[in-house]
Order: C-alpha cells, then sequence, then structure tokens
C-alpha cells in the first residue's frame, strides 16, 4: 500500500506536530512530478505485483489538485497491478473539500475519503504503501463538531462547514467516509464530549476513528495547557470519555476494530489494517515511513525505511535520484515480531496465529506465550486472550494496552 | 587529576611574574635579586634552609580563626604578601584555599599552612601561620591545629558582627587558653561598623575595646600592625631542643609520588633526614626522608628545631598512618603522647550508590583516591535491592558530607545518589540473650534493619548537639518556633547588642541533618548563623517505621525515627512515594506503619486507560523504541509483592530534599 504525503496545509493546528509545512504558493507541478518519480522508483524497488490500497496523507492532502491525484495513481497502476476495488483513501479537511473538488478526487480515482471535523488531522503519516495491498486514499478527519472547540484546535473551518463537508462527502463516497472525532480536548466535559458523539453519529458514515487528544511538544496547544492557561484533563475523565465512547459506538452498531477505530457494514480501513496487521507499506512523499523488502536489490529483509522531512531537500533527492529515503534499517526478527505484536493487539482480531506464524515460522504463539510467564498471569488477570485464533486483548485489556506490552515483550526477548 | 598536580599547577600561576618590589624581610632561602625568580617555581633542587637561626624566642604560631566569608583568608593572602612568601598580585584570591570547593563556597576544607619571615625592630621573626578549618563540622581538626598555636586572630567581620562560627571558635581558643587577637575586618565596607562589633566582642567575649585592630584586609589597611601584635601578644612556644623529639601531627595529605605529607608541630627535640621515628597511635616505625617548612608548598630544610612547625615525609603509604593529633617521637626515645588524641567519629552516615552500576568501579577508585586525603571519612560496603552496590559513608557532620560530595563531582567528576543522612543511634539492651550476641549491653544502630526490638531493650538513645545561633532579633520568634519544632530545648539566650540574640539549644542531631540549616536561612532571609557542637547522646523515644505496598514492607525506606515525628515523616514518605511510582494495572496502597500500626496511607489507583491514541505506519519507530525502553526499565525494577517500583522511584524518595 502506497501512502504518498501532501505535507503542505494551509495553516497551522494548534495541536498538530506533524511533519507540514504552510507555505505562501506550492510549486504544484515539481511535487506533482516528484510523487511520481518516488513512487515509481520504490514500488519497483518492492517489486510488488499488486497494490491493495493507496492513502494520501499529509499534511493536508485534499490541497492538492485531483490532477496531482490522479497522476499519482497512474503512476501506482503502471508500477504495479492496482484493482478496480483496491481501497484509494484522501485525508480530506472540511475547508478543503467543497462538493466540486471532491467529485474531482473522485473523478481522479479516489474511493474512500477521511474527514477531519474538528482538526486538520492525518499529517504526513506515512504514506503507506503496501504491496499486496493497494493504495487507498483518506479523507481528512473532521474532529469536531463544535465551532468553540475547533477554534481552540485552531481549526479554520467551521461546525457547519464540516457538517456540509461531511454530507457532501458522504454523497459521493457513500459508506466510504471516515469521520475523525477528537476527545480529551482542554476543559471538555463528560457531558460536552457525549453530545459531540451524538452530533457525530448523527452525521456519520460507516467508519468512525476517534483519539485522545495528545499534546505534542512543539504545538501552540501544548504550551498553553503546560503553561497553565488551559486546564488539563485528568486521566480519569479521559479514561470515562473513552469507555463511554466505545460503549455508545458499539450500541450504535459499529465494530470496534482498532484502538481509536470503529466500523460498520464492514467498513474497515483496509489501509490502515495494513499497518496493524504488519503488512508492507511504502511511504512516498516528505517524511513518509515505509516497511517493505527491497526485493529489487536483492534482498530478503524487511526494512523500516523514511523518506527526507523538508520538501525542497526531498525533491532535490528525488530529482538527482530518483527516491528521497534518508534512512533505512533492516528489522531483524525479533524487531520484526515486537512490531507484529505491539500493532496487532491494537486490533479486535488480535495477532492471529497465521500472521504470527507467517514472521515466525519456528515459534509458535504457545510457544512464546503459553507457558507461565507475564501472558499466562496477564490472562489470568483478564486482560488478555491466547486461545486457537491467536493473541488478543480482552475489551478491558485493550483501554490498558500499552501496559501489557512491556510485559509482552520482556517475555518474547528472552525467548 | 590528582591534587597535588592541581595545587603545583596552580602555585606556578600565581607565582610566576618576579615581585615587582622586593619584600620588607627576604625569606632565607630567597637571594636578593631576580635571579632568583625561577627558584621560586619548584622546592625541589634548592639550597635547603638552616632553621637553627631561628630559636624559640624568635618563633610565633597562631591561627586564623573566623566565622565564614568574614575574610579570613583575604587576611592571610595580604600576610604572605607582606612578608614576601608570595609574589603580591591581585590574584592571590585565597590562595591557602586550594581546592575548588573551598573557593566557591568560601571555606576552608583542607588546612593549609605557611611559615612567614618577617623582620620586626631588627629581629627575624619566624611566623607559622597555621590554617583550620573554618567549621566545627571540623572542630576535632581545628582543635589540633590550635594545639600547635600559642595564639589566634579572630576575625569579625564589621559590617555582620559576631556570628555563630565566631563564639564556636573563640571557645576553642579560650579553652585552649591561646592569646586571643581580636580584629575587625572589612571596615572599607559603605555599612561597616566597627563599634558596634567592638562591643559584642567586649560584652560576649570579655575582650577590651582598645585590643581589638580595625583593618581592610581586601586594601591591606592596618595588616601590618596586625603582624606586629602577633608578635607582641603571642608568645613563643615553651619548649627546647635539648628535649626528646615530640612532634603533633596536625595534619596530613597524600602525595601520588612521594607518599603521606604529615604536617607537624615539634615541642621539643628537633628532627632531620635519616631519624628513625615512632607513631604513638600505631606504634609503626618510620625512617625521615625529608623535612620542611610549608611556604605554602613543601620547601626542604635540613632539618626542624623545637618550637617550629613544617612537614615531614617519612615513608607513610596511607593518611591513616598519620592521624591527626598523634604525636611522633624518636626510635627507643618514647616520650608521653601528647593529650587530645581521638580518631575521627563519624556523626552523620549517608548510603552512596553510582547513578548507573557500571560505574561502581571508577566511583570506588574515586572514593579510595578521596578518603586518601581525608581520614575522616569512613568508608563501609553496602548494597541495596533498589540502588545496587554502593557504600555506607560516615562524615564528621553535614558540611564535610557536602564537601565530600562536591569534591567528588568536581576533582572525580562523579555522580552519585547520596541517600538522606542519618544518625547513629543506640541502644542499651536488657535481653541477655542479645547482650550475649552483641558481647556489650550498648550497641550502636547505624541500619535500620538492625532496629532491635523495644521488648529487648530498656533505652534507646540519640545523638545531640548543642547548638549556637546568632541572630537579629526580629527572628527570634520565628525561629524558637522551628527549634521546638525540632524537639530542642533552650539552653541560653543572650543579647550581645541591642540587635543581635544569641541563642543556645540543644539538638538531636537526626532533627538537623536534613534541612534545619536551610529552614534558619530561609525564615531568616539569610541573616541567622548557626553552629554546632557535640553534646552526647541523650534518651530517646525511638521507633523503627515501615513502608509497605500492598501490605509488602520496603526494606530500603524502613527507617529509625523519633515518636513524635511518626505521623508527618510517614505522611510525606507515603505522598512522595505515591508521586514517584507510575500508575499499575491495579490499585495499591501506599502505607506507614509501626509495628502492626498503620498511621498514614495513601492510594494510587489502578489505570483505567493506557494505550496511545494514534498508531499508524508513521509512528511505529518512535512507538518501538519507546516500548522497548520501557520493556528494558521492568527488567530493572524492584518487584514489592506484585508491585513494581521503577530505581528512580527509591531515588526520589531517598535523596535528600535538597538536591530536588
Amino acid at each position: 500500500a502506497p501512502c504518498p504525503q501532501w505535507p503542505y496545509c494551509r495553516k497551522r493546528c494548534s495541536y498538530c506536530s506533524f511533519n507540514k509545512y504552510v507555505v505562501p504558493a506550492v510549486d504544484e507541478a515539481a511535487v506533482r512530478a516528484c510523487l511520481v518519480r518516488e513512487a515509481r522508483t520504490l514500488l519497483r524497488l518492492s517489486q510488488v505485483h499488486s497494490v491493495t490500497s493507496v492513502f494520501f496523507g499529509g499534511g493536508t492532502p485534499s490541497l492538492a489538485t485531483p490532477r496531482t491525484i490522479a497522476a499519482v495513481l497512474e503512476a501506482v497502476a503502471g508500477a504495479a497491478h492496482l484493482p478496480d476495488g483496491a481501497e484509494v483513501t484522501l485525508e480530506a479537511n472540511p475547508g478543503s473539500a467543497g462538493t466540486p473538488r471532491l467529485a474531482g478526487f473522485r473523478a481522479a480515482g479516489v474511493n474512500r475519503l477521511s474527514i477531519g471535523v474538528q482538526v486538520r488531522g492525518a499529517a504526513p503519516r506515512p504514506v503507506p504503501c503496501s504491496p499486496p495491498m493497494p493504495p487507498a486514499a483518506t479523507v481528512l478527519p473532521p474532529q469536531s463538531l463544535d465551532d468553540a472547540e475547533l477554534q481552540l484546535l485552531g481549526r479554520e473551518h467551521t461546525a457547519a462547514e464540516a457538517r456540509a463537508a461531511v454530507e457532501a462527502a458522504r454523497r459521493l463516497f457513500p459508506g466510504r467516509t471516515s469521520l475523525d472525532l477528537l476527545f480529551g480536548l482542554p476543559g471538555q466535559s463528560r457531558g460536552a464530549w457525549a453530545r459531540g458523539l451524538e452530533a457525530a453519529l448523527g452525521l456519520c458514515d460507516d467508519h468512525i476513528s476517534l483519539y485522545q487528544l495528545t499534546l505534542e511538544r512543539g504545538t501552540a496547544l501544548a504550551a498553553k495547557v503546560w503553561g497553565g492557561a488551559l486546564p488539563t484533563p485528568s486521566q480519569d475523565l479521559l479514561a470515562d470519555m473513552y469507555q463511554a465512547a466505545r460503549t455508545t459506538l458499539v450500541a450504535a452498531g459499529f465494530r470496534h476494530y482498532e484502538v481509536s477505530n470503529f466500523a460498520r457494514k464492514g467498513a474497515l480501513s483496509t489501509h490502515n489494517l495494513s499497518y496493524w496487521r504488519a503488512e508492507q507499506y511504502i511511504g512516498v512523499g516528505p517524511g513518509a515511513h515505509g516497511r517493505f523488502v527491497p526485493r529489487g536489490e536483492g534482498s530478503r529483509s524487511r526494512e523500516a525505511r523514511i523518506q527526507t522531512l523538508e520538501p525542497d531537500a526531498w525533491m532535490r533527492e528525488v530529482q538527482s535520484q530518483g527516491h528521497g529515503t534518508r534512512r533505512r534499517a533492516v528489522l531483524s526478527p525479533l524487531e520484526q515480531l515486537e512490531e507484529v505484536l505491539a500493532l496487532g493487539l491494537r486490533t479486535d482480531e488480535g495477532v492471529t496465529q497465521e500472521r504470527w506464524g507467517h514472521f515466525s515460522p519456528h515459534l509458535s504463539l504457545e510457544a512464546a506465550f503459553g507457558a507461565p510467564g507475564e501472558a499466562a498471569e496477564l490472562q489470568r488477570q483478564g486482560w488478555l486472550v491466547l486461545d486457537s485464533r491467536g493473541l488478543r486483548c480482552t475489551w478491558e485489556g485493550l483501554a490498558v494496552l500499552d501496559s501489557l506490552l512491556p510485559d509482552l515483550l520482556c517475555q518474547l526477548q528472552r525467548r | 587529576m590528582a591534587l597535588a598536580g592541581r595545587t603545583a599547577m596552580r602555585w606556578a600561576r600565581l607565582r610566576s611574574p618576579c615581585p615587582a618590589a622586593a619584600p620588607p624581610c627576604l625569606p632565607p632561602w630567597l637571594p636578593a635579586g631576580p635571579v632568583a625568580c625561577e627558584r621560586l617555581y619548584s622546592s625541589r633542587g634548592k639550597e635547603k634552609i638552616d632553621m637553627s637561626t631561628y630559636p624559640v624566642e624568635s618563633i610565633r604560631n597562631f591561627s586564623i580563626i573566623a566565622h565564614v566569608d568574614h575574610g579570613k583568608s583575604t587576611l592571610a593572602d595580604r600576610l604572605l604578601e607582606i612578608t614576601g612568601t608570595i609574589a603580591k598580585t591581585d590574584r592571590n584570591k585565597q590562595v591557602l584555599d586550594k581546592l575548588q570547593v573551598e573557593r566557591e563556597r568560601g571555606i576552608t576544607v583542607k588546612a593549609q599552612s605557611a611559615s612567614l619571615f618577617y623582620n620586626h625592630e631588627g629581629v627575624n621573626y619566624l611566623l607559622n601561620l597555621i590554617d583550620t578549618p573554618g567549621h566545627v563540622d571540623f572542630s576535632y581538626e581545628v582543635s589540633r591545629s590550635l594545639s600547635a598555636c600559642q595564639g589566634v586572630i579572630l576575625v569579625v567581620d564589621a559590617n555582620e558582627g559576631i556570628q555563630a562560627q565566631t563564639v564556636a571558635n573563640f571557645y576553642l581558643a579560650f579553652e585552649a587558653q591561646l592569646a586571643i587577637i581580636p580584629v575587625i575586618n572589612k571596615i572599607d565596607l559603605k555599612n561597616a561598623d566597627p563599634e558596634r562589633v567592638e562591643k559584642q566582642i567586649e560584652k560576649l567575649f570579655d575582650i577590651p575595646i582598645d585590643e581589638c585592630v580595625r583593618i581592610s584586609a581586601k586594601q591591606g589597611t592596618n595588616v601590618e600592625k596586625v603582624l606586629q601584635k602577633v608578635i607582641e601578644k603571642i608568645p613563643p612556644p615553651q619548649c627546647t631542643t635539648a628535649d626528646p623529639l615530640k612532634a603533633l601531627v596536625f595534619d596530613s595529605t597524600f602525595d601520588h609520588y612521594r607518599g603521606v605529607i604529615a604536617n607537624i608541630a615539634l615541642f621539643g627535640g628537633e628532627i632531620e633526614k635519616g631519624h628513625k621515628i615512632v607513631s604513638a597511635h600505631t606504634k609503626k616505625r618510620y625512617e625521615v626522608n625529608e623535612v620542611g617548612i610549608l611556604t605554602p608548598n613543601e620547601q626542604p630544610t635540613h632539618k626542624l628545631y623545637a618550637g617550629q612547625v613544617g612537614y615531614l615525609i617519612a615513608g607513610m603509604k596511607e593518611v591513616t598512618e598519620a592521624q591527626i593529633g598523634d604525636t611522633l617521637f624518636l626510635y627507643k626515645q618514647p616520650v608521653e603522647p601528647l593529650p587530645g588524641f581521638k580518631s575521627a567519629k563519624p556523626m552523620v552516615f549517608a548510603g552512596m550508590y553510582p547513578v548507573d552500576q557500571t560505574e561502581y568501579n571508577n566511583l570506588k577508585s574515586a572514593l579510595e583516591r578521596l578518603t586518601l586525603n581525608d581520614s575522616s571519612v569512613t568508608v563501609h560496603r553496602d548494597s541495596s535491592l533498589a540502588l545496587g552496590a554502593g557504600w555506607r559513608l560516615g562524615f564528621l557532620g553535614l558540611l564535610h558530607m557536602d564537601v565530600f560530595n562536591q569534591r567528588l563531582e568536581q576533582e572525580y567528576n562523579m555522580s552519585v545518589i547520596l541517600t538522606a543522612p542519618t544518625v547513629p543511634y543506640k541502644a542499651i539492651l536488657s535481653s541477655a540473650k542479645l547482650i550475649k550476641e552483641y558481647g556489650k549491653a550498648e550497641i550502636t544502630i547505624i541500619n535500620p534493619a538492625q532496629f532491635p526490638d523495644k521488648l529487648s531493650v530498656s533505652e534507646y538513645l540519640e545523638p545531640t548537639v548543642l547548638g549556637t545561633i546568632v541572630t537579629p532579633h526580629e527572628y527570634i520568634g520565628k525561629i524558637i518556633a522551628l527549634c521546638q519544632d525540632r524537639r530542642a530545648v533552650q539552653k541560653d539566650m543572650l543579647y550581645i547588642d541591642e540587635h543581635r540574640v544569641m541563642l543556645k539549644y540543644l539538638l538531636p542531631l537526626n532533627e538537623i541533618v536534613v534541612d534545619f540549616y536551610d529552614a534558619l536561612k530561609s525564615l531568616s532571609s539569610g541573616y541567622a548563623s548557626f553552629d554546632y557542637e557535640d553534646a552526647g547522646y541523650q534518651a530517646a523515644d525511638l521507633i523503627k517505621m515501615d513502608i509497605l505496598l500492598n501490605g509488602n514492607p520496603v526494606e530500603e525506606l524502613a527507617t529509625v525515627i523519633h515518636n513524635d515525628k511518626a505521623y508527618a515523616t510517614g505522611k510525606f514518605l507515603c505522598e512522595r512515594l505515591k508521586d514517584a511510582i507510575p500508575r499499575q494495572l491495579f490499585e495499591i496502597a501506599i502505607q506507614a506503619a509501626i509495628g502492626k500500626k498503620i498511621i498514614a496511607r495513601e492510594t494510587l489507583k489502578a489505570y483505567k486507560k493506557n494505550v496511545v491514541a494514534k498508531c499508524y505506519g508513521g509512528d511505529i519507530t518512535r512507538r518501538m523504541k519507546l516500548l522497548k525502553r520501557q520493556a528494558e526499565g521492568k527488567k530493572l525494577m524492584r518487584k514489592i509483592g506484585n508491585v513494581e517500583v521503577p530505581r528512580d522511584a527509591f531515588i526520589r524518595v531517598l535523596k535528600r530534599q535538597t538536591d530536588k
């Protein structure tokens, strides 16, 4: 699944620490040419035959023209097979997602939208692009439907615009529009969150991502909270908000398929699942991350790769050598298993026997975690389940996964 | 770098330009004229001085004593300059204070001495300035230094007046029956009020006002007059070369190349290279390799004679072989040892651990090297389940501990975890079985784990000190309240002038070891001064307090405390621990207990949510790094029952508060 990054934003959101750039004018033709060239180079390097998803992240990829999106998709299709049904997601910002523009994206090949209602949302996540998976585009998250909250987050759109954008998106991408919501905003009450969630349920399609606001160093919002200008929500309040949201969404027919992701009618994000299943993905664009085997070089080893962060430098590198890979590191078998575990347990299916076996042909899940030790103890306490399907968190365990993982890694490292 | 090497370098720098003008009386090793300048830089290869030209009558042995920052070292600098001992430059600042910590804190830790040559009314005098540590943590060292003197210069700041340490130092000199020359320093300061200080001196020390000398050591005003007073008022030492050798060791240092250098004062006889000598304390025999005077670096001489002060090198390998207060005599000519010798007695103990266990060996060798120069620190290996392998160190007092720690950091670049200081308690055993086990009825308790149960003890004892506080009177109320809170008993209260009060309190030592001085300074805006001296042991209602995590005791947090302080301390420890332990998957009860009785409790709630919200492809590398670090951290955690306690939680709880 290739994950092309569009690193530019119109303005800086108060909470966002992603790799993004607010510049007066973007030379879109040049960026486009580089995205196309890098996608081609890396797909060839990976020797992926068929792409399952493409995800356009950012920055704010909906600020790019549909022409750019189309060009990248053509390049992907040219370098590998891109089946008709492959998920192509674009992250969209309500402020840059009017109907004509969205229609343009659809015509360019986008078939799924992720809208950040509150927030700019997806920053340059590495654009994942996994070989046996097609690229997908998601819509950028809306994040909030409350004007005051939007203002706090520094979003440039209003709640009404967010609503209009979601409605427009649903008309164009029925069943394939995802909404991003944030909770735990400074000063937000349980009641306000419950109302926000109700409003989102009234508006949403079949996919919702909800994130606890994470204060990131270097953001305006964090500076305000840490400086005491804004209140910090308590740990207990955040936990209550999360539990309330899980319960509400499940009651509304959503499957809680990942820590922060909910889907109904099978509208899971194929692309994001590829991360949690530790499949291959190719990061394209400034600051994009990737995980794949560069078979084109004759390698058999999975690598962690990062593209150059700063757009101008990245472009120069792509122009001179075809790609802007800044760092690559071979992942050891243990490191790969650690990732399989840390990511897989975020999903409701957990780490399946099959997935584990793919990465660990010689040490079964039972052999690794069945014997007396940390996992058995966590299982006894009701946080984990290990059975014939695989290893996964219980409902309660999922909420405290980060307290379980260090123990599991310790146990794995002893093997 | 070795201390000796550094010192030599500093001297080279300090002394490099030739003195611009010839000093009034040239030191005997320095022929007139600039040709001799080069020779100043090294004590080696020089012509040896004949010390026989200085008979007892022309010798004066004296110390300068003062409260911190009252100008003792500056006065010493001036005296050294006037007598031509060192060149006069504006770089002579605290010349005798060689350690970085001494210069920074304005204190003297390691006494340095210097022989000054001064011509007064046609007579060449040998004036031995015997420096003393300026703090009563080192009162034993001070008393030994003073016992080599016949007089002292008591320096008092013209602005600050008499302070607690002035009082303590005065009594040391007074009890030793030394001549006392009161000197009022810093008269150049705008707020100087020498009249007031003179009255204080008269009232408190019973010294007539007209005996005080007003000076400015900084500007050199009246400093010559001080020298004249030294000659006039301080008697020469009462001893003769005809007696057998009797030499007091009043300090010792360690040199990597030459071994122990002992500073000695001769109370009789003479000493020279080749003499066979014996230590009265260790009974060990040595052959003298070198004797000389300190100027203030070592300057070899042919001999040293009765009444003189200098150094001796005699193949001693460790400073413990040249213990302060020991007497040296000639082999087969034993003498009655000089009175007052005792081995250093540590009064404050603290655990010391390397921040990182891989640093253990480096810290060990740094400790070994530092204790080579400071035999008063006791070192015992210790280990803690939480902090790893380390030592339990005994210090003479709090300042001594601070200084030692600072020297480790500055001179050996070691950073360490120092646990909250404790004091040595005692117990009088009543159980016949225990008495038999210990072989005595009175035992000293340093480690809470050895605290004997009340049932087998007739009495617990705690060390006390007699504290002197001098303060402007407006702070009296607050200071009395502080002292009462610290279980102190007032012994004396005296107005030393219209504005200043001297208070004397009997204080339990453990009440002052942690933060008493800081509290006193902060509630008096820095104006109150404090000093203390050992006042023996007193009966105390002591108990052992345990800290429990979900019912399981945490061995390293057990403490011996006074019953009255149990509740407050227990609450404080529980609160600190609550902040230091991360939330876990279950609730944790943090309790302080005396026996079976719980006296304080904090509850650390279970995690209800702990999972990162966003985790997609881009975040993985950073995320895995964090998780792996946490997994590594798990391995280092101390498990108490099912509760995992990170090492730094213990550090945060055990560490002294001032290091927060």
